[in-house]
């Protein structure tokens, strides 16, 4: 499919890049406060301040175990850019470390996804330049 | 708190024509419906000296300085472009009281305009890349994710979902200005298409030209004017925030906080008011409004809007013109005007008869900003 019109680059910034440097290397990456231990997920809080505690000192990045709980989805049947197919899953669920994480499941129908289920981090190559963290089905 | 009960009043209206209006431009139709408030309330332009605005997309000129230059009014008082989304109306008729309170001005000239209908899309701003990259776009998946996580952890069902679509529809149909007339049952909300399962269509909002406009002033002034006035009676505030992947409660949209604020400072219970007029960007912002404002229990809302409970003639009736669900996709301005003509006692068809206390709610971006105000005759 040559013709195909591509899904959106995610913004990558020079706060985000660790991020999306570690995804090519299928590894999720979180930054973990050096003051409080509080995770937050580095596409979401860009600023180098704790939301937590307000501490200034530059955050760890942490590798996260990638494993986490269906907390809603829903399935897009009305799409709003090309680069998508109808009935695509859109999944929020919430990582052991705390924060939550939105992405797409794959590996299984989309009538197979149930609230709370286990999930994993799987990653899936967009192009060059980005890999996307996704979702699978994950043993108990 | 309570020194701002009952101390401003809503005086005047303005409509434009709604719909699809391919040949007004934006800027015509704000200045239409900001005309038309100023003459519903009795004024002329140079009577008015705060002018509040909030930001269409289509048209970035759509500012508080275009439409005091396109009114010819030579100096204002309070001049400000507003931007809580979706709730800015409200907010900014909260803004309006205080100032007035405060002294700083006299009659305030609040508008808005939107042009979705006939309009190219505008693209969604900032921030939002990686939602993008997995296909979220705009706000209407990102409610049917909260509104799922309702379903889920309370067992809401998309019939109950579809009961507020079947009753505001059936509203819609005494109001000659709605965009959809046509009837509806629930079998016609459950058939109809899946936008972001498990909400359907005609679980969400419509699309719409046009504008309207409100001009408030001091309690005692709006004594000497044509319009019975519409007393601000209460208000209140409440945002969360933004993002409903890291939302701390995605199911809390900020109008607890806000209904609370507003209940204490008007000084009355849910009991007390006669019409609704809730921010329904989709059915299930019904269902949890209902529940963060007190009409029933967190988790109730779902069972809460059957059995006509909240249809005219109802308990409690919600969204009498039709709503943003089949009226006219206005935004806040959808109901504010729609309460304070239930309170003007001028509905026609759809009047809550005695209609004494109104409250109306607008809501913003991933249903992160409340706005509530109590209103009275
Ligand atoms: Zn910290």
């Amino acid at each position: 499919m040559t013709d195909q019109i591509p899904k959106p680059d995610p913004e990558v910034t020079p706060e985000n890049k660790p991020y999306w440097d570690a995804a090519k290397n299928h590894e999720l990456l979180l930054k973990k406060c050096v003051d409080c231990g509080h995770y937050r997920s580095p596409i979401y809080i860009t600023a180098n301040i704790c939301p937590n505690c307000g501490s200034r000192k530059p955050a760890d990045w942490v590798k996260a175990s990638g494993r986490g709980k269906v907390y809603t989805w829903v399935v897009m049947h009305r799409v709003f850019h090309p680069g998508f197919e109808p009935e695509y899953p859109l999944v929020i669920a919430e990582l052991e470390e705390g924060p939550r994480m939105l992405a797409n499941m794959r590996g299984i129908p989309n009538s197979e996804i149930k609230a709370g289920m286990p999930v994993k981090v799987i990653f899936e190559k967009l192009n060059e330049n980005i890999t996307l963290p996704q979702f699978a089905p994950a043993d108990k | 708190m309570a020194k701002f009960k009952d101390k401003c009043a809503i005086v005047g209206l303005g409509y434009t024509p709604q719909g699809k209006l391919p040949d007004w431009t934006v800027r015509e139709l704000f200045l239409e419906a900001s005309r038309n408030a100023i003459d519903d309330a009795g004024l002329k332009p140079h009577d008015i000296d705060g002018i509040l605005v909030e930001l269409c997309w289509t048209d970035p000129t759509t500012q508080c300085w275009a439409l005091q230059q396109d009114l010819g009014i030579k100096e204002l008082s309070l001049s400000a472009n507003y931007d809580s989304m979706g709730a800015s109306g409200g907010c900014k008729i909260q803004l309006a009281t205080m100032a007035i309170e405060a002294g700083l001005c006299k009659n305030v000239l609040i508008a808005f305009v939107e042009k979705t209908a006939t309009a190219p899309a505008v693209p969604y701003r900032g921030g939002m890349g990686t939602m993008m990259a997995y296909g979220l776009f705009g706000a209407m998946p990102g409610i049917a994710l909260l509104a799922h996580r309702h379903m889920i952890q309370y067992g809401t069902t998309s019939e109950q979902l579809g009961e507020v679509a079947v009753t505001v529809r059936k509203h819609a149909m005494l109001n000659p200005k709605a965009q959809m007339r046509a009837p509806m049952t629930l079998e016609d909300h459950q058939k109809s298409r899946y936008v972001a399962w498990p909400l359907h269509l005609l679980d969400c909002s419509i699309l719409s030209d046009g504008a309207r406009a409100c001009v408030v002033t001091s309690a005692k002034h709006a004594k000497d004017l044509p319009q019975p006035p519409v007393y601000i009676m209460g208000f209140g505030q409440g945002h969360v925030v933004m993002d409903p992947v890291h939302r701390h409660d995605p199911l809390s949209t900020g109008a607890a906080r806000s209904g609370k604020h507003a209940f204490k400072m008007a000084g009355i219970k849910p009991k007390d008011v006669d019409v609704l007029g809730l921010y329904d960007a989709t059915t299930y912002n019904i269902v949890t409004q209902l529940e963060e404002l007190g009409f029933c229990k967190r988790g109730e809302g779902g069972s809460f809007v059957q059995n006509g409970r909240i249809g005219l003639g109802g308990e409690i009736p919600v969204n009498t013109s039709g709503g943003m669900l089949s009226e006219v996709y206005l935004q806040g301005w959808t109901g504010i005007p729609e309460v304070v003509s239930q309170l003007r006692g001028t509905c026609g068809e759809r009047q809550v008869k005695d209609a004494e206390i109104g409250l109306v709610t607008n809501q913003g971006g991933f249903i992160c900003f409340h706005s509530t105000l109590i209103l009275r005759r």
